[in-house]
């Protein structure tokens, strides 16, 4: 009787290590990103990783204009005219928009430490409006600046 | 236990906290110099020269350039420990990128002590 107890409990194991296995077989060793589809709040998500590197990138120019402005009156015009230059712009109103939205998509962030818009439909929503205001602001301070 | 302590780990509760606290004193830095731009109808090189002479500005812009370099290397952190997955080339990426926010921020220091 003893032998036979202890091929059912080996049969048993047998099957567990068997159907793991196969689960892990089963498993996606790479996600498809292509096949994932995004909601807004995780596009809200990786534009806000992407508008960070960007303007740390963005500090090398952010911080030169400010300190060669700062240096001397020769240098003040410098910056001024590299500023006024359609590289400059670019330059300039780009690192604006993605502090703005880096901003805009931070306080998202803090109200949602808080304890608000962490639901599907409210955190989408929320996504969505600070695209929105985005643009908007994006839109203004471009039209100002060009 | 003991390894636990021993190793790189990061303190999570300290980086949330130090997150939010270097963000709200950018923004409000960036609040400022857009109220600044939108209130001077053209900025001279005195103007300029002079919105950073005062002791007060100072210290706000010393606080904005620290706060950058804290809320870059937690945040990078992040970033890095996601999408590169080789610890070396990580620890490499990030002690680069580290150094560069360390600059920024020392570059930054010596040009407003100069003003």
């Amino acid at each position: 009787m003893k032998v036979f107890q202890n091929f059912d409990v080996l049969k048993q194991s047998l099957i567990k290590v068997l159907q793991v296995t196969v689960v892990k077989k089963q498993r996606p060793v790479n996600l498809q990103l292509n096949t994932i589809s995004f909601p807004p709040s995780a596009i809200a998500s990786i534009l806000h990783r992407i508008s960070g590197v960007g303007m740390f990138v963005a500090m090398v120019f952010i911080i030169w204009a400010w300190a060669t402005a700062l240096n001397s009156s020769e240098g003040f015009d410098l910056v001024r005219e590299v500023m006024g230059g359609i590289i400059g712009k670019i330059i300039t109103i780009g690192t604006i928009s993605l502090l703005i939205y880096h901003v805009i998509v931070g306080i998202r962030h803090v109200i949602m430490d808080m304890g608000h818009w962490e639901e599907l439909k409210a955190g989408n929503t929320s996504a969505i409006v600070s695209f929105i205001l985005w643009a908007v602001s994006t839109l203004v301070v471009g039209v100002v600046l060009w | 236990m003991v390894t636990n302590q021993a190793g790189l780990k990061r303190n999570g509760v300290q980086d949330f906290v130090t997150l939010r606290a270097t963000a709200f004193i950018m923004t409000a830095f960036s609040l400022y110099m857009a109220w600044f731009f939108i209130s001077t109808p053209t900025v001279t090189f005195e103007i300029w020269q002079g919105l950073f002479a005062s002791t007060g500005m100072k210290v706000f812009t010393a606080a904005a350039l620290v706060s950058i370099m804290f809320h870059v290397q937690i945040g990078l952190w992040q970033v890095l420990t996601d999408y590169i997955k080789p610890v070396r080339l990580r620890a490499v990426m990030q002690y680069v990128l580290n150094i560069i926010a360390f600059a920024y921020m020392a570059y930054g220091l010596f040009v407003l002590w100069g003003v």
